[in-house]
């Protein structure tokens, strides 16, 4: 019995590939772009203010929204994040990287990267909760300041208004720091598969032709470990632009994209201008991702 | 030919001490979560800890909510887990073997969940449990969380797939066996590591999941959500940090054992979220 069967499918692949590929097919088109479909649909109803009902009518009026001033704000604030951030987190990932492709033994690289890999994997919420201990006004980075008699440089800090506040705990440098924190294994691992397929023989060729280290690192490992960096940015951009849990816990007033879309939803009911709130990110990601295409960065992934 | 040791020149010093800062920066906060599990201290993260206590471990035990969150958030992962692993094989298996018209569309639609920012997927899942009227309940957050974990399925299976050598299959049917018994004795332990590192690392991925869990969960707490709720509205704040360490073990493990297998199968997969 068991062998007709076998042989029945045998004979007809197309059925086969039918049934393998049908439910994980139908439940990600059903789910995930029904889903994204109807965030889509959404996006053109609109909020009554008056009744606080979404009235199910195409409008565009919720996406003229989302270019008034202060969404506007929102939009350049949390980009001028996301884009400081992918920064940073490239030149601190960069030695990390460039360590563990060209110096560890295997031995040793195996353990760095299970190091860098371990939290990447583990609880996002439990290490933004580390940060939260970590900046308190009455806790250890404060504590090593005041050892340092380093207190000014910290008030002076906090009081920009742009980016201070009454304490690390509740300021946009304080948020700083935990993006950077958070998505640093995402820009290390790309930038380290990237120079770990650059030869060491062209690296001896560049030193044997003359140049000094700092012009084989320019003009060498730079250019061919560039792919890998803009790999690590397509992270690390993609997921501050979208978070909102940092902003929530550490941030004040001042509202990112992903704590707009959370509260627009949230307490104001309104989920046609959370959704087109939303295409901000998307719309930005899309154009990332291409411009990152063309830079030769999905090789490095 | 000079041996692999020697050609590993030794790092300049400022190298070496910066690439031991960013492990550190990495590592260290999580530490100090433990540090802070022993703090008297009820209201304030004061450092130095201004006495040493184990209260907080008995107090946590005692907390029914907490206990709660953390069974729902098991259950959730198990199920989702279950799906993720059916789901991802089902698709590695196709993709691998049959050429077909849009099997690159198939990777990207896997990929998508984990590519787009989590308040993406989130929202539109909310979008959708809104306008179909669906009451909030377990499924709600057991879909939402399948969505995301398949793809870590789908790319160990499919890595193990492509490893795999097609001439095993061809000579078991040779040799007489029909399609379920060549599953059986020769696909399935073949990739059996695979599916186990792929399976820890959905758990872990859904155990730990909130963005899209608060757009899903209505009024359900899970354990992130649970966490979250002590993030912004502190109650017994050690009993917290009580929680946040056992969490950071409980993901610790599967992820290292994760990693063992795949390193041990000389394997790349899951290294990228």
């Amino acid at each position: 019995m068991l062998n007709r069967v076998s042989t029945y499918f045998y004979q007809r692949p197309g059925l086969v590939l039918a049934l393998l590929l049908g439910p994980p097919m139908v439940y990600m088109l059903v789910v995930y772009l029904g889903s994204l479909f109807a965030l889509l649909v959404n996006s053109f109803y609109y909020l009554e203010e008056f009744t606080g009902l979404i009235v199910r009518e195409f409008t565009l009026q919720t996406y003229a929204q989302i270019f008034n001033p202060a969404n506007r704000e929102i939009f350049f604030r949390t980009a001028t994040m996301a884009g400081v951030v992918t920064l940073v987190d490239a030149l601190i990932a960069f030695p990390l990287a460039y360590y563990i492709a060209k110096f560890a033994s295997p031995k040793f690289k195996t353990w760095l990267l299970i190091a860098v890999t371990i939290p990447l994997w583990s609880s996002y919420l439990v290490r933004v909760y580390a940060w939260k201990l970590i900046l308190a006004k009455e806790g250890i980075l404060s504590w090593f300041i005041n050892l340092f008699q380093l207190d000014g440089l910290l008030q002076w800090l906090l009081s920009f208004e742009s980016i201070g506040g009454s304490s690390l705990a509740l300021s946009p440098v304080g948020m700083f720091i935990v993006f950077v924190y958070i998505w640093l294994p995402y820009m290390i691992i790309p930038i380290q598969t990237s120079l770990e397929r650059v030869p060491g023989s062209l690296l001896e060729a560049s030193s044997d032709l003359g140049a000094k280290p700092l012009q084989t690192f320019r003009n060498v490992i730079l250019p061919l470990a560039f792919p890998g960096v803009v790999a690590g940015s397509i992270f690390t951009f993609s997921l501050t632009l979208g978070d909102f849990i940092i902003p929530l816990v550490l941030g004040n007033s001042k509202y990112f994209i992903g704590q707009a879309v959370y509260s627009y939803q949230g307490t104001g009911g309104n989920i046609p201008l959370a959704a087109a709130m939303t295409m901000w990110p998307v719309a930005i990601m899309i154009v990332y991702l291409l411009t990152a295409r063309k830079l030769g960065a999905f090789d490095a992934l | 030919m000079p041996s692999k040791a020697e050609s590993h020149k030794k790092a300049p010093l400022g190298l070496t001490i910066a690439a031991l800062g960013t492990l550190l920066f990495l590592h260290v906060p999580m530490w100090i979560i433990f540090l802070y599990t022993f703090t008297p201290e009820e209201q304030t993260f004061t450092f130095p800890l201004p006495g040493f206590t184990a209260k907080w471990y008995g107090a946590a035990i005692q907390r029914d909510d907490l206990w709660r969150a953390l069974t729902l958030s098991l259950q959730v992962a198990a199920i989702a887990t279950i799906a993720a692993l059916i789901l991802g094989t089902l698709a590695a298996a196709a993709v691998y073997r049959s050429k077909f018209f849009g099997r690159e569309a198939v990777s990207f639609l896997l990929v998508l969940p984990i590519a787009l920012p989590g308040i993406v997927t989130g929202i539109a899942l909310r979008a959708a449990i809104g306008g179909l009227e669906i009451p909030f309940s377990f499924w709600t957050i057991v879909i939402g969380h399948a969505t995301f974990c398949v793809v870590v399925v789908y790319n160990n299976v499919l890595a193990r797939f492509r490893r795999m050598q097609g001439s095993q299959i061809e000579a078991s049917m040779d040799l007489g066996a029909n399609s379920f018994q060549t599953f059986r004795y020769v696909v399935l332990p073949n990739i059996a590591t695979a599916l186990l590192a792929g399976g820890m690392l959905a758990f872990a991925l859904s155990f730990d999941e909130v963005i899209v869990t608060t757009f899903t969960a209505g009024q359900q707490t899970t354990l992130p959500i649970w966490i979250f709720s002590q993030l912004t509205r502190p109650r017994e704040r050690p009993v917290t940090n009580v929680v946040a360490t056992f969490v950071i073990l409980i993901t610790f493990l599967p992820i290292l054992f994760a990693q063992r297998i795949s390193a041990q199968s000389s394997d790349t997969e899951g290294e990228t979220k």
